[in-house]
């Protein structure tokens, strides 16, 4: 594979580089190599919201840190969670006063890292609770929800709970909103090609020409099926079947978010949202947010991933709320 | 033959554990590659190798010499790794706070705290085909042959074979945890990577206690 590359033992602080020299308005260095921070004022007198995860899913996670969304994110090399001390960082730098929201996903190195990172905070007198988003519907069952994976889900989460910082609620408010956002969010994936980790050199899974996996993971993680690639439509329908049998609904409006992987067109994206949306309406379900790009990836992976929120009166007004980043802006 | 060793006598001991970890670099990422993405030897070595560094700055005891480990672990490593083994060493050298030597029963406290940190954090059990089936073992058989009246060399001889069986029982278990659990049934036949990294720190720390407690 042809990359755009130097050291591929260097990828994440090229990375790093270019994101600080792209959006000095957004993003400013820290003291700790692989903390980012906002570059507004730290968040005084209100709750500060962390977030972090490996590298390769940009503008995951570095790309929603910005006002109404996180405050500070620790980045791990690709595909890696980040080193317990750069959550430790990254709290110290979101921390106002007021107590610090981890919001992230589920998986089991950055479990341990912010576990520790929160030891090494309590130190300092700084309360750190977190939000571990499960949305992925297809890396456990209903009953093992809690080992189900993070996916892009987590943006809804970051979304909500930055929102309710703004609004100036305390420590539990916020942590109550962002896992009300993730309670009711459902996310699936279609892998259509591997990617590889620039370090590694090669792919560390396989999808064979012709066939899609459903249900992968961000990591290349064993789905729950591998048929013949199927036409869009089937895969919209594939998706959303496993995401409504998860996600009862009583009637309320959602919130739609197509991502693409990495390697898929945007174009494709939108024609998927179309039998996304069609097939929502004929469930009498009306998309209110609708989300279609390139949100939240997985290096050069091909494929698509569909993330539905279920939305009440709260969730509603927090999405609706002002907001500003790389990977996400509501005027407001 | 000796019953205690201090902790300055022991200092080198730190970096001989890293020195092992850095020459079997390119085994554990083999061993890692069959289940997993393969880094377990690079991200290993790359923080032992880093720990080494740190130590040849400055004079140290064992205590401080795990809690230069721990915290490099902690501060340069993530991963799963990172945090595993950088609370496997900084809760070790907590353990030795306040005292100057190692004898039999604080170096079974110690293993039971470098233990406690790495199950509490992880939340693997035996059987799961991670370190802790290196780790359990090893402590546990530590622990029945200090009971058994048996002196320190002695009990470090009997961890030292249950730690090579704990390596060895992982060859036939199905991954439950980490990446390597993805492959389901296709991880049983291969020895787990973080198990291997455990019985090298495990044999190396041994050794180097056996040697000063029959030098002395």
């Amino acid at each position: 594979m042809n990359r755009v590359i130097d050291d591929p033992d260097q990828v994440t602080e090229g990375t790093l580089r270019g994101v600080l020299a792209a959006h000095p308005d957004l993003l400013v260095a820290t003291d700790h190599p692989r903390v980012l921070r906002h570059a507004g004022d730290r968040p005084k007198g209100r709750v500060g919201i962390v977030t972090g995860g490996g590298s390769g899913h940009e503008p995951a996670f570095l790309g929603y840190v910005g006002p109404g969304l996180c405050d500070a994110v620790a980045v791990g090399e690709v595909f890696a969670s980040p080193t317990a001390k750069s959550f430790h960082a990254a709290f110290k730098e979101a921390d106002g006063g007021k107590g610090v929201a981890c919001l992230y996903g589920n998986y089991a190195g950055d479990n341990m890292n912010v576990k520790m990172a929160a030891k090494l905070a309590a130190k300092d007198d700084i309360t750190v609770r977190t939000v571990i988003a499960n949305d992925d519907v297809a890396s456990a069952p209903r009953e093992e929800a809690d080992k189900r994976r993070g996916v892009a889900g987590e943006i809804l989460m970051w979304k909500a709970g930055g929102a309710r910082a703004a609004e100036g609620a305390d420590l539990d408010g916020v942590i109550a909103s962002a896992q009300k956002a993730i309670d009711n969010t459902r996310s699936i994936g279609i892998g259509l090609s591997a990617c590889t980790i620039p370090a590694a050199g090669k792919p560390n899974f396989t999808i064979e020409a012709g066939k899609m996996e459903v249900g992968i993971g961000h990591h290349g993680e064993h789905g729950i099926a591998v048929l013949p690639v199927a036409p869009a439509k089937e895969m919209a329908g594939l998706m959303l079947e496993r995401i409504l049998a998860d996600l009862e609904f009583g009637g309320e409006d959602v919130s739609v978010l197509v991502s693409g992987l990495g390697a898929t067109p945007l174009m494709e994206l939108y024609l998927l949202y179309g039998h996304v949306d069609e097939i929502l309406r004929a469930h009498r379900i009306t998309p209110r947010f609708r989300f279609v790009g390139n949100y939240f990836t997985s290096l050069e992976m091909a494929g698509v991933s569909v993330t539905v929120t279920r939305l009440d009166e709260e969730l509603d007004r927090l999405l609706r709320a002002p907001a500003r980043s790389i990977g996400l802006t509501v005027a407001g | 033959m000796a019953e205690t060793v201090t902790l300055a006598d022991a200092a080198p001991i730190a970096t001989e554990i890293g020195a092992v970890i850095i020459e079997n670099q390119g085994l554990l990422s083999e061993i890692d590659g069959a289940t997993g993405d393969g880094d377990h030897g690079i991200n290993m070595a790359k923080g032992f190798r880093l720990a080494n560094e740190r130590l040849g700055k400055k004079s140290f005891d064992l205590r401080e010499g795990f809690a230069t480990i721990g915290d490099t672990l902690l501060g340069d490593i993530g991963g799963s790794m990172g945090p595993l083994y950088g609370s496997f060493f900084t809760d070790m050298a907590d353990s030795l706070e306040g005292s100057d030597k190692l004898d039999r029963d604080n170096f079974a406290a110690m293993l039971t705290a470098g233990e406690a940190g790495v199950v509490d954090l992880g939340e693997a059990k035996v059987g799961d085909k991670t370190l802790i089936d290196v780790l359990v073992p090893a402590r546990d058989a530590f622990a029945a042959a200090a009971k058994d009246g048996k002196d320190f060399a002695a009990s470090l001889e009997a961890l030292k074979a249950a730690s090579a069986e704990g390596l060895e029982s992982t060859r036939d278990m199905v991954a439950k945890l980490g990446r390597a659990a993805r492959l389901g049934e296709r991880s049983r036949g291969t020895l787990d990577a973080g198990a291997c990294s455990a019985n090298l720190i495990l044999q190396a720390l041994a050794d180097g206690l056996l040697k000063r407690l029959h030098a002395a």
